[in-house]
C-alpha cells in the first residue's frame, strides 16, 4: 500500500478497521449482548466516518466573526451524528431490554441454546399434533366400522 | 375557513407530524381501549389527510420547507404522485389493521400494555409515512430508525402468545439497524462528494462528481435499503418476525413496512441516482433483476413447504417483494407503475390474509398451522370465505385485484421484450396455486373435529373490508392504476424541484 494514504486518510483506516471488526462480531459471536457490542462498534465506526469528512486540517468551530480569517470546520456532519448518536443509543437500550426479556424467558442469552430451545419446543409440538392426527384418524376408523 | 386553509397548506407536515405527536399521547392514557379508540380516530384523521393531499397543487408536486427553512439547506418533504399512493395506501391500510386490532390485542397483548402498544403502533405508522413525504437523505435514515425501532418492539409484544417472538425481534432489531447503517454511509459518500442532503439537489449534482465514491454510496445504500425491503438474500429476519409478531401486527406490517422500503429503493434509483442511468442501469440488470427471479422462486418454493401458516404468508411476501423489485428492475414507465400497483394490491392482499390467519389463531386457541386448521373452512365461514377471496387475488384470478397487478405486470414486462422473464412470471404465479392449494384442501375438504369456534365481527368486520376492496380494486382498477401511473412518473420525472411549490 502507498505508505502516503496511511499518512493522510489513516482516520479512514481506523473507520473501516472498526467498521470490520463491529461487522465481524455481529456475525459471529453467539453471546446476544457481545453482539450488540459488536453492532455499537459498527456503528461508531460510521460516527467517525462523518466526522472526519467534516473536519479541516487547522479549521476551528464555525462562529462567524468578520473581523478574523478562519477556516471553519464543516458543522453540518458533526450535527447529523448527533442525531445519529441518538439512534444508535436507542438501538442499544432496545436491544439491551430484549436481552433482559430472553434471559427471563429462555434462562439463557447464548444463541446455540437458544436456538436449541426453540427446536426442542417445535419438535414437540410437531409430536404432539401428528400424535393428535394419528389418534383421529384411528377414531375415524373406529367409526368406519 | 382559515383553519382549514392552514390544514390544506401544511398537509405533507400534517400527514407525518399527527401519528407521531398522538402516539406520546395514547402512550401515556391510562385505559387501553381509550388509547386504542384515539389511535383509531387519529389513523382516521391520517387517512383523511392523505386523501385531500391528492388535489393539492392541482395535482404537481407541492415542495414543503419543515420550520420555514427553503430547501436544500432545510428538510424538505415532498408531496409528488409517488408520496401521495404511498401515503394513501399506508394511512388506509392502518386504518383497517387499527380496527382489527381491537379484539386481537386483547387476545394476545397483556392489557397494562394496550396503550404502550398502540404508542408504538402510531409511531411505526408515523415513521414509515416520514418514510415516503420525505425529501432529505438524512431525514430518511431518521424516519427509517423510528419505523424500524418501534415496530421491533411491536413484533416483541408477540411473546405474551409465544417467546420465540423476542429472539425474532432482536434479530430484526439487529440486522436492521446494520441495514440503516450501511444506508447512512452511502449518504456519506454522496454527501462527501457533492455536500448535499437534499435529494433533487443530490440528483443534479451527483453526475458531476467523482465516480468512484459516487458508485460505492449508491451500492451501501442500495444494500441497506435491500435488507430493509426483504428483497431476497437479506430477508431472512422477515418469516420469524412476521411470524411471531402478533397477529395484528403481522398484518400492519406486512401490508406497509416492507413497502415503505422497496419506494425508497425506487426513490434512490430514479430519482437521487437519476442522473446517472448508466450506473443504475448495471446494477438493476445484473443485480436487482436476477435476484427479484430468485425472490420469486425461493419465496413460493419455501412457502409450498412452510407448514406454519403466519411463516408461509411471510415467505409468499418474499415472493410478491420479488415481483415488486422485478418490475422496478426493468425500469421502463409501465413497468413501474405495475411495481406501484402490485404495491397498492399486495397490500390488500396481504394484510387481509394476516388477518384470516390471526382469526383463527384467536379461535381455536393456538398457533394457525396446516394440521390446526383442518375444517375450519365450515366451522368459520366469514373468515375463510374472506380468505379465499385475498388468495384467489394473491394467485392472480380475474376479478379480483391480484390479477390487475399481474396482468399489468406481464404486459409491461412483454413491452420490454422480455419474453423469458414473462414465462417466468407465469410459472412462479402458477406455483404460488400450490401453496394456497394446500390450505384450501384441509380447510374446506375435511371434516371439522375440535371444539366449537365462534366468529367475531370485531375480527371479521376489518377482514372483509379488505376482502371487499380486493374484488372492488380488481372490477374497477382505474383509481389504482392512475395514482401508479403518476407515481411512475413523478419518480422518474426528477419532479423533486428544489422548493417547486413554494
Amino acid at each position: 500500500m502507498d505508505s502516503n494514504i496511511i499518512a493522510t486518510h489513516w482516520n479512514y483506516l481506523v473507520v473501516i478497521a472498526l467498521m470490520l471488526i463491529g461487522l465481524y462480531m455481529v456475525m459471529s459471536r453467539l453471546n446476544l449482548v457481545k453482539k450488540l457490542i459488536g453492532l455499537a462498534i459498527f456503528q461508531t465506526a460510521l460516527f467517525l466516518f462523518y466526522i472526519s469528512l467534516g473536519k479541516l486540517a487547522g479549521g476551528t468551530a464555525p462562529i462567524i466573526d468578520a473581523s478574523q480569517n478562519y477556516t471553519y470546520s464543516n458543522p453540518l456532519p458533526h450535527v447529523l451524528i448527533l442525531t445519529a448518536i441518538v439512534v444508535g443509543v436507542a438501538t442499544t437500550a432496545l436491544g439491551l431490554a430484549l436481552i433482559l426479556r430472553i434471559q427471563d424467558a429462555f434462562g439463557t442469552i447464548e444463541e446455540d441454546e437458544i436456538l436449541a430451545a426453540k427446536d426442542a419446543e417445535y419438535k414437540d409440538a410437531a409430536a404432539k399434533d401428528a400424535n393428535r392426527q394419528f389418534n383421529d384418524q384411528q377414531n375415524n376408523k373406529g367409526d368406519g366400522k | 375557513m382559515i383553519v382549514s386553509n392552514l390544514i390544506i397548506s401544511n398537509l405533507p407536515a400534517l400527514i407525518v407530524a399527527t401519528p407521531l405527536i398522538m402516539s406520546a399521547i395514547v402512550a401515556l392514557l391510562p385505559s387501553g381501549k381509550l388509547a386504542w379508540f384515539v389511535t383509531l380516530l387519529t389513523s382516521l384523521a391520517v387517512f383523511v389527510f392523505s386523501l385531500m393531499n391528492l388535489t393539492t397543487g392541482d395535482g404537481n408536486p407541492v415542495s414543503y420547507a419543515l420550520g420555514g427553512w427553503p430547501p436544500p439547506w432545510g428538510i424538505e418533504f415532498i408531496s409528488d404522485g409517488a408520496s401521495r399512493l404511498m401515503a394513501i395506501i399506508i394511512a388506509g391500510l392502518s386504518v383497517v389493521s387499527t380496527l382489527y386490532a381491537k379484539a386481537l390485542f386483547e387476545l394476545e397483548i397483556h392489557p397494562s400494555d394496550h396503550a404502550r402498544a398502540v404508542g408504538a403502533w402510531l409511531l411505526t405508522m408515523g415513521g414509515l409515512l416520514g418514510l415516503v413525504m420525505t425529501a432529505d437523505a438524512f431525514n430518511l435514515f431518521v424516519f427509517l430508525e423510528i419505523s424500524a425501532l418501534s415496530a421491533v418492539t411491536l413484533v416483541a409484544m408477540g411473546v405474551g402468545v409465544d417467546r420465540r417472538a423476542l429472539v425474532a425481534a432482536y434479530n430484526y432489531l439487529i440486522i436492521g439497524a446494520i441495514g440503516a447503517t450501511f444506508y447512512v454511509i452511502g449518504v456519506g459518500f454522496c454527501y462527501a462528494v457533492t455536500g448535499t442532503l437534499n435529494m433533487a439537489d443530490l440528483a443534479q449534482r451527483l453526475p458531476d462528481s467523482t465516480l468512484a465514491p459516487v458508485f460505492v454510496g449508491l451500492a451501501f445504500m442500495v444494500t441497506g435499503i435491500m435488507v430493509k425491503a426483504a428483497a431476497f438474500p437479506v430477508h431472512m429476519w422477515l418469516p420469524a418476525a412476521y411470524g411471531y409478531a402478533p397477529s395484528a401486527v403481522s398484518s400492519l406490517l406486512s401490508a406497509i413496512a416492507t413497502k415503505a422500503a422497496i419506494y425508497v429503493l425506487a426513490r434512490i434509483f430514479f430519482t437521487i441516482f437519476s442522473g446517472l442511468p448508466d450506473v443504475t442501469g448495471l446494477i438493476l440488470k445484473w443485480v436487482l433483476l436476477p435476484l427479484s427471479i430468485m425472490a420469486m422462486f425461493g419465496g413460493t418454493i419455501l412457502a409450498i413447504y412452510e407448514k406454519d401458516l403466519k411463516k408461509l404468508l411471510a415467505q409468499s411476501s418474499i415472493a410478491q417483494i420479488g415481483y415488486i423489485t422485478l418490475a422496478f428492475s426493468i425500469a421502463t414507465l409501465s413497468s413501474i407503475s405495475a411495481g406501484f400497483i402490485h404495491m397498492a394490491n399486495h397490500a390488500l392482499i396481504k394484510g387481509g390474509m394476516f388477518m384470516a390467519v390471526g382469526a383463527m389463531a384467536a379461535a381455536i386457541g393456538k398457533r394457525a398451522n396446516i394440521n390446526s386448521i383442518i375444517g375450519l373452512g365450515r366451522a368459520m365461514p366469514w373468515t375463510s370465505a374472506a380468505m379465499l377471496i385475498c388468495g384467489l387475488s394473491l394467485i392472480g384470478l380475474p376479478l379480483t385485484a391480484g390479477f390487475i397487478s399481474k396482468i399489468y405486470l406481464v404486459m409491461a414486462v412483454l413491452d420490454a421484450g422480455l419474453m423469458l422473464i414473462t414465462g417466468l412470471i407465469v410459472l412462479s404465479s402458477a406455483l404460488s396455486v400450490l401453496y394456497f392449494w394446500k390450505i384450501v384442501e384441509v380447510m374446506w375438504m375435511r371434516p371439522y373435529q375440535g371444539p366449537a369456534v365462534q366468529e367475531n365481527i370485531w375480527i371479521y368486520g376489518p377482514l372483509w373490508m379488505v376482502a371487499a376492496a380486493n374484488i372492488f380494486f380488481g372490477v374497477y382498477a382505474k383509481p389504482v392504476v392512475d395514482l401508479s401511473d403518476a407515481a411512475a412518473r413523478a419518480i422518474t420525472s426528477g419532479a423533486l424541484i428544489i422548493g417547486g411549490g413554494l
